[in-house]
C-alpha cells in the first residue's frame, strides 16, 4: 500500500505537476512583486497561450509545411508574444486606470478581466466552448529509470521551469530594467522622483509575466492535450496558492512552492483522489496561519 | 372608427393565436450543446429535429404541425432545471425528449413529473432517472446493465482474470458504471486489483493510474465520458500499460480518437446501437442522417430519434395530447427502433440488447452484440 503511494513514478508524476504551476506561478509571484496586484486574469494569459500555440501551430503547419524542431520554436514564440501581448493591453485598459485608486478595486477589476476573456473566448466562434485536442508538436518518448518510466515533456516542462526561474532572477537582480523593477516594488514615489518611468517598468513587467504565461498554457497543452477557455482557472488557481506558499513576490519561493504543491497533491491523490483535490486549499490554510508570509516572503504589513 | 380598427384588429390577433393552437403543437427538446459533453448534445440534436423533419413531412401528428423548442441545459444541473420550467411553463410544450446526462435529467425530471409532462430521456443511463415519478421513461439501457455487459465481454471475450477500474468521483453515471462492472466482473470469478475515483475537470490521472498499474490488470475499466477517456487512455499508455480499455457509452464521440490518438486503440465500449449494422430502421436513418448532416450518426442521435419517434407514436397512439393520455400510451408502447424492438417494464426502462464497439485504425467498428 505504501509502495504505491511513496515511489519513484510518483515523484516523478509530482515533479510534472509542479512545474506546470511553477510556470504560471512566476508570472503571478512576479506581478505581484512590483504591483501588490494579484492578478487573477494571470490564468486566463495561460489559457490564451494555449490557443495561439494551437492556432499557430495549424497555420505554419499546414499551410507553410513547418516541421519539427523550426515549428516548435515559431510556435514557442507565437505563446510568447500572445502571452505578452494580451497582458499589456489588460495592464494599459484595465489596471493602469485604477494604479493609484484603492487596492481592492484592482483587484475586483482584475475577477472581472478573468471572466470577460473565459467567456469572451467561449462565446467567440472561432474558439468556441469546446474541448480541443492540442496537437503533438514534438515526438513524445518514454525513458525508463528501473521500474519508472519519465516521458520527454516532462523534462522539457521541468526544464523550461528551472531556466525560466534562473532567467528571471538574473533579470530582477542585474540588469538596469531588474533594477528599475526592485526600485517601483519598494516605492512607486520616490521612483518617480529617480527619474523611473513607473509605467513603463510596470508595463515589462505584465508583459514578462503574461510570456512567462504563455508558455507555460503552450507546455500543458502539450503535455494534457486538451484545450478549452476554462482550462486557466483551476490551474491558475493552483499556482496562486503555490506563489502564496514560497512567499508571493518571491521567485525561487514561487518555484519551491509549486513543486511542493505538485508533489503533495500527487502523493495525497495516490492515497485517496478527494484528499488530493482539497490538499491545495489546505496547504493555503495552514500557510496563512501558521506562516502568513510563506516560506522564502519578506515581512510585510498588508497583503490581500 | 379608430374603436372599431382596434377591435378588428385584437379579433384577428386572437383569431390568429387560436388557430396556432389548434394547427400545431410544441415539442420539447434539452441537451448539452455546449459544456463539457458538447458533441453529445449536438448530436442529440440533431436526431431530434430530423425525427420531427419526418414526421411533418407525413402530415405531423393529430392533423397537427409539430413545432420544436430545443434548449441547452450546458451538461450543468442548475441550467438544466431552469430550461426545463421554461420549456413548460413558457414554451408550454407537450412533452420533453431529453436530457442527456444522468445527473442533469435527475435535476429536470422533477419538474415535469410535477406538471405530468411525459419525458423521455434519450440517453441517461442512470437507475434513479426512471425513479423519480411515472412520467419519466428512457430510450437507452441503464448503468448495471452497460457495466455487467462490459464485464461479461472482459471476462469472456477478452479472457481477463483481472481488471482495474477509474471512474469521475463528482458523476453518478460513471461511479454508477464503474460499480456494476466491478460486481459482475468478481461475480463471474475475476478479481477488481483497483478501483479508483478522480476528481472531476481533473487533467492530471498520473497519481491514480500509476497505483492502479501496480496490481498488474489485464483489462482497465474506465466509465468516463469522452475527452477523459482520451487523456486517461494518453496517460494510462505513458505508464507503460498496453492492455486493452474497457468503457461505456460516455466514449460515443467523434472527439474520442482525435483527442486520443493511438492510446485509445484496442478499447472497446458498450453501446445503444452500430450505424454498421443492416435492420431496415438504421439503414433509412442513417442514410437520411447522412444527407442533412453529412456525418455518421452516433447512438447519441439515434437514441434521441428513437426517443422522438417513441414519443410521437405515443401521442398519435392516445389520440390527444394530454399528458396522463401519452403517458399511457407509451407505457402500453411495442415500437421497432434504430436501436432495436423497444418495450418498456415497470420502471418505464426499455427492454433491449447492447452492441460491444471496438476502435480499430481511428474508427469505431462493431464487434459482437450482447444479449441481456
Amino acid at each position: 500500500m505504501m509502495g504505491s503511494i511513496f515511489n519513484v513514478q510518483q515523484v516523478i508524476n509530482g515533479l510534472q505537476t509542479g512545474s506546470i504551476y511553477a510556470l504560471i506561478a512566476l508570472g503571478y509571484t512576479m506581478v505581484y512583486g512590483i504591483v501588490r496586484l494579484i492578478n487573477f486574469a494571470h490564468g486566463d494569459f495561460f489559457m490564451i497561450g494555449a490557443y495561439a500555440s494551437y492556432g499557430s501551430f495549424f497555420l505554419f503547419n499546414s499551410l507553410l509545411g513547418a516541421k519539427g524542431g523550426t515549428l516548435a520554436f515559431i510556435v514557442l514564440i507565437f505563446s510568447v508574444l500572445a502571452g505578452g501581448a494580451v497582458a499589456a493591453v489588460t495592464n494599459r485598459f484595465a489596471y493602469r486606470p485604477l494604479r493609484y485608486k484603492p487596492k481592492l478595486s484592482s483587484l475586483i477589476t482584475a475577477i472581472g478581466v478573468s471572466m470577460f476573456i473565459e467567456y469572451f473566448f467561449s462565446a467567440f466562434p472561432p474558439i468556441g466552448p469546446s474541448y480541443k485536442a492540442f496537437p503533438e508538436i514534438l515526438p513524445k518518448m518514454q525513458i525508463a529509470i528501473g521500474s519508472a518510466t519519465i516521458s520527454n515533456y516532462t523534462l522539457i516542462d521541468i526544464g523550461v521551469a528551472a531556466v525560466l526561474m534562473i532567467g528571471l532572477t538574473v533579470l530582477v537582480k542585474w540588469t538596469p530594467l531588474g533594477k528599475a523593477m526592485r526600485a517601483v516594488s519598494q516605492d512607486k514615489d520616490a521612483a518617480k522622483l529617480m527619474g523611473i518611468d513607473v509605467e513603463r517598468v510596470i508595463s515589462w513587467t505584465f508583459i514578462i509575466g503574461g510570456a512567462f504565461a504563455g508558455v507555460a498554457g503552450l507546455l500543458n497543452g502539450m503535455t494534457y492535450p486538451r484545450i478549452f477557455p476554462y482550462m486557466g482557472i483551476q490551474p491558475g488557481l493552483k499556482a496562486f496558492i503555490a506563489a502564496v506558499l514560497g512567499g508571493i513576490g518571491n521567485i525561487p519561493g514561487a518555484v519551491i512552492g509549486a513543486y511542493i504543491m505538485g508533489l503533495a497533491e500527487t502523493f495525497a491523490s495516490a492515497y485517496n483522489s478527494l484528499l488530493g483535490e482539497g490538499i491545495a486549499f489546505a496547504i493555503l490554510i495552514l500557510v496563512l496561519l501558521v506562516r502568513p508570509r510563506g516560506i522564502l516572503g519578506e515581512k510585510t504589513a498588508d497583503k490581500i | 372608427m379608430k374603436q372599431f380598427l382596434s377591435i378588428m384588429l385584437l379579433a384577428v390577433v386572437l383569431l390568429a393565436v387560436s388557430c396556432g393552437q389548434s394547427k400545431e403543437l410544441i415539442l420539447g427538446g434539452v441537451g448539452p450543446v455546449t459544456g463539457e459533453a458538447a458533441t453529445f448534445g449536438d448530436s442529440t440534436k440533431k436526431g431530434f429535429l430530423l425525427a420531427v423533419e419526418e414526421w411533418n413531412a407525413k402530415g405531423g401528428v393529430l392533423g397537427k404541425t409539430i413545432k420544436t423548442s430545443f434548449a441547452d441545459d450546458k451538461g450543468d444541473p442548475a441550467e438544466g432545471a431552469t430550461v426545463y420550467t421554461k420549456l413548460i411553463q413558457q414554451d408550454k410544450v407537450v412533452a420533453i425528449i431529453g436530457t442527456v446526462m444522468s445527473k442533469v435529467t435527475l435535476a429536470g425530471a422533477p419538474i415535469a413529473q410535477a406538471a405530468k409532462i411525459p419525458m423521455i430521456s434519450p440517453t441517461s443511463t442512470n437507475e434513479k432517472v426512471t425513479l423519480v415519478g411515472d412520467y419519466i421513461f428512457r430510450a437507452c439501457f441503464i448503468d448495471p446493465f452497460q457495466g455487467t455487459v462490459g464485464a461479461k465481454f472482459a471476462f469472456e471475450d477478452l479472457k481477463a482474470k483481472k481488471a482495474a477500474a477509474i471512474f469521475d468521483l463528482g458523476n453518478d453515471y460513471t461511479k454508477g458504471l464503474s460499480e456494476s462492472f466491478k460486481k459482475a466482473f468478481e461475480a463471474l470469478g475475476g478479481t477488481v486489483v483497483a478501483f479508483e475515483g478522480h476528481p472531476s475537470g481533473a487533467t492530471d490521472f498520473k497519481a491514480q493510474l500509476t497505483k492502479i498499474l501496480e496490481g498488474k490488470p489485464e483489462v482497465l475499466y474506465i466509465s468516463d465520458y469522452y475527452n477523459d477517456v482520451a487523456l486517461i487512455a494518453k496517460q494510462a499508455r505513458e505508464l507503460g500499460y498496453k492492455g486493452p480499455l474497457l468503457g461505456g457509452d460516455g466514449w460515443d464521440s467523434p472527439d474520442l480518437v482525435k483527442l486520443g490518438g493511438e492510446a485509445v486503440e484496442n478499447g472497446f465500449f458498450t453501446n445503444h446501437y452500430a450505424p454498421d449494422a443492416t435492420t431496415p430502421e438504421v439503414l433509412t436513418f442513417v442514410k437520411n442522417y447522412k444527407a442533412k448532416n453529412n456525418a455518421t450518426p452516433d447512438a447519441l442521435a439515434a437514441l434521441a430519434y428513437d426517443a422522438t419517434y417513441l414519443m410521437l407514436t405515443a401521442i398519435k397512439n392516445a389520440k390527444s395530447t394530454d399528458g396522463a393520455k401519452i403517458r399511457d400510451a407509451l407505457a402500453a408502447i411495442d415500437l421497432v427502433c434504430v436501436s432495436g424492438r423497444v418495450k418498456f417494464d415497470a420502471n418505464r426502462n426499455p427492454i433491449k440488447s447492447a452492441a460491444i464497439i471496438e476502435i480499430k485504425g481511428g474508427k469505431q467498428v462493431y464487434r459482437t452484440t450482447v444479449n441481456p
